[in-house]
């Protein structure tokens, strides 16, 4: 290890950095063979200037790309610094941060050399040497290249906790126009390969005990945002299918980041969609938490999300007419609906009412945003809004009152209602 | 019944034995605070309590057989975070604890409940930071070694995730602040308290101390972090709040 390795880290890592999902959770690996590591706890080791959790170690195994994708860094006609690890240096880099609790696990991508499975196989050599002769019980998540063969799947899939294959643009046409190499099918094929194999392997964990674990974390995708014209309608419909489709566990949204002076591009300089990532990330666990009809929030009617408000609020007040509700006696699933009110503090509401009627005061020391929260609930108190505004009316409070929080150009990434 | 100052030996047996106390004497009117806290001049009787196995285990069977795991676990963390009168609010939540047929864990209408779970979380996020921000290096005998300096004393509770972590490596990890560390040998892990007090400057890589290849680590560390970053999307705020600045001494890549 040496001053090359240093060259080639920042090289590759650089290349890597906008890929946006770095989740580690999900999979629960023990350390059953008093080897090094675990997974489940999916910490998050330290955050970048720009806020984003960096739980496993990033990089591309290289930078060489036969491909044109025109959104990205590393195409064929980008003139920049190329540089490919070898697989024992990704290995000695993986364990001795994971040995200094640097990180989590790895994270490997790469260019496509030569062609998908004379790459695919490198990524999997890695994973093979950490499980098998470093006993490394971390977290793996690999990301598929495109067009590669079941049989590396397959074996991928033994040695990984997670795979994706990036879908790269909400629709084919989008696809089409930007990466002209590429075709969704390629895509789509390795993806439905592996829901296929994660389901018989759960059916065979079932009768046979000792059946190896399979991609224990399952698989994710990315979407980026905002490089062409879709609406945040066909983002979303797009999102729900695959989670649909091929029990996805998590879809990433990563507004474009412009790179290039290409035409069919936004250009350099064009501000990346934050606000607008964040809105997407919300409608997603509106329709995987809070039991939310992706219909109810997008549809013909409003095929974009509102960015000064968030998606909630936004399908309250068009939804006046289920409102207000009783705090004290509503389900979970309606509370849940109440903006100003997650996932934490809806639970704590439902316990905290077997034991008394709940008021304006409790509810503020659960942690329910009251000044939002109190245009659609009652509870247990003579006080309560006029109920006669509209919904113009109500909006503008909320914004008045939340100070800066929801203007556009003071994005909070990851703060979820 | 007048008013009591129970004073315990901040050790958690030995308030678990005040509590016991408070209960067998039937005190009504008490503060339960360490001996260094407690302010002479106040009113009252004092009462001075000796750690006991015996009464230390009766009440945590009889919280047992009350609570549910989470709910001991909170009663615990919240001891640990050594903020003052947090013994009082244990107390009026054990208390509660003991007065009611059907359990109380999510009663949060109630202050004491509803402060034991602030202070519970304000602890484990410590724990979880601890978890995240340690950072081990690699010392001359092989073992890999953290100074920490906690807000809160979180080891006990971080000591089972670092066992099961890193089950093949030597490692330490130290407080600096409570002058006391676990140590892991491969079989075990001990309490230890250095006999020195360690070089607080822990971004030491002199190799005297440390393997050589341990400035290397570090050097590709850094790198990766300054690499990983998008200008564009720049936000310190957010950054400020995930990583306050009084952790980036522990950092490598911050410093
Ligand atoms: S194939 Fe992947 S690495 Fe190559 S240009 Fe396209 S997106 Fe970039």
């Amino acid at each position: 290890m040496s001053d090359r390795v240093r060259e080639k880290l920042q090289i590759l890592a650089d290349a890597a950095k906008y890929d946006v999902s770095c989740s580690s959770s999900g999979s629960n690996r023990k350390n059953h063979n008093k080897g090094l590591g675990d997974t489940g706890s999916g910490i998050c080791h330290t955050f970048t200037e720009d806020g984003r959790c960096v739980s496993l170690l990033k990089i591309l195994f290289t930078n060489v790309c036969i491909y044109d994708c025109a959104y990205c860094v590393t195409r064929k006609s980008n003139d920049i610094q190329r540089a490919a690890f070898t697989v024992q240096e990704v290995v000695d880099l993986t364990m001795n941060f994971y040995r200094r609790n640097y990180i989590e696990g790895l994270f490997l991508s790469s260019g496509i050399f030569k062609n998908a499975d004379y790459t695919m196989e490198r990524l999997v050599q890695v994973a093979k040497k950490l499980r098998t002769e470093h006993k490394f019980n971390g977290y793996i998540h690999l990301k598929s290249i495109p067009g590669a063969s079941d049989e590396l799947m397959h074996e991928a899939g033994l040695y990984a906790d997670r795979l994706s294959i990036n879908i790269e643009m909400p629709t084919e046409n989008g696809l089409k126009l930007l990466a002209p190499d590429k075709n969704r099918k390629d895509m789509i094929q390795p993806m439905n390969y592996i829901k296929n194999e994660i389901i018989l392997h759960k059916e065979e964990k079932k009768i046979f005990k000792k059946t190896p674990i399979f991609t224990p974390a399952g698989q994710s995708t990315q979407m980026i945002i905002g490089a062409t014209k879709e609406t945040d309608k066909d983002i979303m419909y797009t999102a729900s299918s695959l989670y649909k489709g091929f029990n996805l566990k998590r879809v990433y949204y990563s507004g474009y980041v412009p790179i290039s002076n290409d035409t069919r591009l936004p250009g350099l300089g064009t501000a990346v969609p934050m606000v607008r990532e964040n809105r997407l990330y919300q409608t997603d666990w509106l329709m995987r938490f809070y039991g939310f009809n992706i219909q109810e929030l997008l549809n013909d009617a409003n095929p974009h999300l509102d960015l000064d408000i968030d998606p909630k609020l936004s399908w309250a007040l068009r939804n006046l007419n289920q409102f207000p509700i009783d705090i004290n006696k509503a389900d979970l699933q309606l509370i849940l609906r109440v903006p100003g009110i997650g996932l934490k503090s809806a639970q704590k509401i439902v316990g905290a009412r077997k034991f008394q009627q709940l008021n304006w005061e409790h509810l503020k020391k659960i942690g329910v945003a009251i000044n939002r929260a109190k245009y659609f609930i009652s509870c247990n108190s003579r006080q309560h809004e006029r109920r006669d505004l509209t919904e113009m009316k109500i909006k503008q409070f909320i914004l008045a009152g939340s100070g800066s929080k929801y203007l556009k150009n003071n994005p909070q990434q990851l703060v979820l209602f | 019944m007048g008013y009591h100052s129970v004073i315990y030996e901040g050790t958690w047996q030995s308030f678990l034995t005040a509590i016991f106390e408070i209960y067998e004497r039937k005190l009504d009117q008490v503060t339960i605070c360490t001996k260094e806290r407690f302010q002479p001049g106040v009113f009252g009787d004092q009462l001075v309590i000796h750690a006991d196995e015996q009464k230390a285990k009766r009440v945590w069977m009889g919280l047992k057989s009350k609570l549910s795991k989470e709910g001991l676990n909170k009663i615990f963390a919240c001891y640990l975070s050594e903020l003052d009168g947090i013994e009082n609010i244990l107390l009026a939540y054990i208390r509660l604890v003991f007065s009611n047929d059907q359990s109380i864990e999510q009663a949060y209408g109630d202050a004491a409940v509803l402060r034991v779970s602030q202070v519970n979380r304000i602890v484990h996020r410590e724990k979880h930071r601890m978890e995240a921000f340690i950072r081990f290096k690699l010392t001359q005998d092989d073992i890999f070694y953290a100074a920490i300096e906690p807000d809160f004393n979180v080891i006990p509770l971080i000591l089972g995730h670092f066992k099961r972590r890193y089950a093949d490596q030597k490692w330490i990890i130290y407080d600096l602040k409570r002058k006391y560390g676990i140590y892991y040998d491969l079989q075990k892990v001990e309490e230890i308290t250095f006999a020195f007090t360690p070089d607080a400057n822990i971004c030491d890589t002199n190799t005297i101390y440390f393997k050589e290849d341990e400035a290397l680590y570090q050097a590709l560390w850094k790198d990766y972090f300054k690499h990983v970053n998008i200008v564009s999307r720049k936000n310190t705020k957010l950054h400020l709040q995930y990583v306050p600045k009084r952790y980036w001494k522990y950092l490598v890549e911050k410093y």
